[in-house]
């Protein structure tokens, strides 16, 4: 087996006598799509915290290229190469949707201690968020103030503001969360899109688009991941099936 | 961005015209004087609340401690722009560091009780000084003088000067907020998690910002110790942070101009309402909350409505 880009080992999280991640150990291998689903209340929100370092476990080990960072903040983490979308939609509101890319951008290039030079004249920020915009489709929506943009077009500003910190690793916390029927669709164009280049560990309800784009997925039910495997095995489990699938509506 | 701006810019040039158009009676100076410092000190203080998001609640004692160093410089014979001006951002930027380390740990409310709390220590600080004042306050022997000249004595050049530092002021706190620096204060007040997302902690670019508005206060402090040639503890208190906070406010939070605006009409006001009546803080105390609902996104809103 490939050497994985994040590993969690056997990570443990009790919020009083609820023990919310429950000995979780997986691993993304460089280049895969890594879905993670689970029922509501499943601990899905809560993993996604310890491995961006919102949340510090109790116990247990988060591993990301190599490097123990279980103990590292999330700007700390994200300048190691882990990029994150959130599940409610996080951009900069009074910055166009050029300058919420541009910040990134800026992260990866250089100190920001700079106090004299207006940093929207910094070419080199400005064509690397234009890059990471033209990338998800919204070059022609720059000038926009990202508050003013759709909620798909959000969504899409939130990956490109992940692709311009040049991550290792592409976090999407269900992504397709809110979004209308063709805006789903567009975001799965852009997802199947970026699975070439990127390695994403992938949160997301939307069953069909996880189907579609994952090359393996884990289970995650009551804090404990039931099962990992590629989209044939998981659906042809039948422990899934009873503890997920089969109560899923939708 | 720079939508209104044309009003801020004809205020500073009806300043600069006013002593030559027959305003240069000697309490209409001091009145311009006033207001131009105290411009300044809002300034500063915008670039905080507006550009950082931090609400600070003891700015002005930023300011005291400009003025305290000039007094204290004074009383040691030192009184010298090259000496005094140094010492006095100096001493207000390592109070703002000091105080900001800690306070810029904590957010919202408690950021404001504990930028108050500073800023009363400062108060009782500068009571307790008894060898400049204590209570009283002291007077200064002379004005800061500028190499050797004492050019602050002339009432046309002190005027010019105040003029010149605020627009300086404004210029770099304009430039500061535009620079890449800047970028992550704006993006942080925004947005701390998205911020953090993308790989900057907020902590040290608002403790940085928080020392250089200090700093920017502590030269507001020199100048007006020098236009009353005398400094006490009153200036230090927290009724001058809230009148500096009001400023800010009034002229409206998301533009630092708006601070220069809002400045120029509360001195304005003050001053006109005291003429009328000696009743005056029952008619401005209402007339300021008045403003506040009203005038969403304060003066500045007014020419230059946001977005949306």
């Amino acid at each position: 087996m490939a050497e994985s880009l994040l590993a969690l080992r056997d990570l443990r999280k009790h919020y009083g006598g609820l023990a919310v991640t429950d000995g979780v150990t997986l691993d993304v291998l460089p280049g895969e799509i890594h879905a993670i689903i689970g029922p509501n209340g499943a601990g899905k929100t809560t993993l996604i915290h310890e491995i961006t370092g919102v949340v510090a476990p109790d116990s247990g080990q988060v591993v990301f290229a190599g490097r123990d960072v279980t103990r590292l903040s999330l700007p700390r983490r994200a300048r190691a190469g882990l990029a994150r979308s959130f599940q409610i939609t996080s951009v900069v509101a009074g910055f166009s949707a050029l300058e919420n890319v541009a910040l990134a951008a800026q992260a990866r290039a250089g100190s920001s201690f700079r106090f004299f030079r207006p940093a929207a004249s910094e070419r080199a920020l400005n064509e690397a968020a234009m890059a990471a915009l033209s990338e998800v489709g919204l070059a022609d929506r720059a000038a926009v103030p990202a508050g003013a943009l759709s909620h798909g077009e959000k969504r899409a500003l939130e990956i490109a503001i992940a692709l311009a910190t040049q991550p290792r690793l592409l976090l999407l916390d269900e992504p397709l969360a809110g979004a209308g029927p063709e805006e789903t669709e567009r975001l799965i164009a852009l997802l199947t899109r970026l699975k070439a280049a990127y390695t994403i560990l992938l949160v997301e309800h939307d069953m069909q688009a996880v189907f579609a784009l994952a090359n393996r997925i884990s289970v995650l039910v009551y804090g404990r991941v039931i099962a990992t495997g590629t989209v044939a095995e998981i659906r042809a489990n039948a422990e899934v099936r009873a503890a997920y699938l089969g109560e899923d509506d939708a | 961005m720079m939508r209104g701006v044309w009003l801020p810019l004809l205020a500073l040039a009806a300043l600069a015209i006013a002593p030559l158009a027959g305003f240069s009676a000697s309490y209409e100076m001091t009145l311009m004087a006033r207001a131009m410092i105290l411009a300044m000190a809002a300034v500063s203080l915008s670039f905080l609340v507006g550009g950082a998001g931090l609400v600070s609640l003891g700015h002005a004692a930023s300011v005291g401690v400009g003025a305290y160093a000039v007094a204290i410089l004074d009383a040691n014979g030192f009184t010298d722009a090259a000496q005094v001006l140094p010492v006095a951002i100096g001493a207000a930027a390592i109070f703002a560091l000091l105080t900001g380390a800690i306070a810029i740990r904590t957010s919202g409310v408690h950021f404001i009780m504990i930028t108050l709390a500073f800023g009363q220590m400062a108060f009782f600080t500068a009571s307790s000084l008894s060898a400049y004042g204590g209570d009283d306050g002291y007077t200064l022997y002379s004005r800061t003088e500028v190499a050797g000249a004492r050019l602050l004595e002339n009432r046309l050049a002190f005027h010019y000067i105040c003029l010149g530092l605020l627009a300086a002021s404004w210029a770099v706190a304009s430039m500061l907020l535009a620079s890449r620096f800047g970028r992550v204060l704006r993006a942080a007040r925004e947005n701390a998690q998205r911020a953090e997302a993308v790989g900057f902690t907020p902590y040290p670019y608002r403790l940085v910002g928080y020392g250089i508005a200090g700093a920017m206060a502590g030269v507001a402090g020199v100048l007006l110790v020098n236009a009353t040639e005398f400094v006490s503890p009153a200036m230090l208190s927290w009724q001058r942070s809230g009148e500096l906070l009001f400023m800010v406010i009034l002229g409206g939070v998301g533009r630092l101009w708006g601070a220069i605006l809002g400045a120029l009409v509360f001195v304005g006001l003050e001053t006109w309402l005291a003429e009328l009546t000696p009743h005056w803080k029952m008619i401005f105390g209402p007339l300021l909350v008045v403003s506040v609902i009203a005038l969403r996104g304060g003066l500045a809103g007014l020419v230059a409505p946001r977005h949306g």
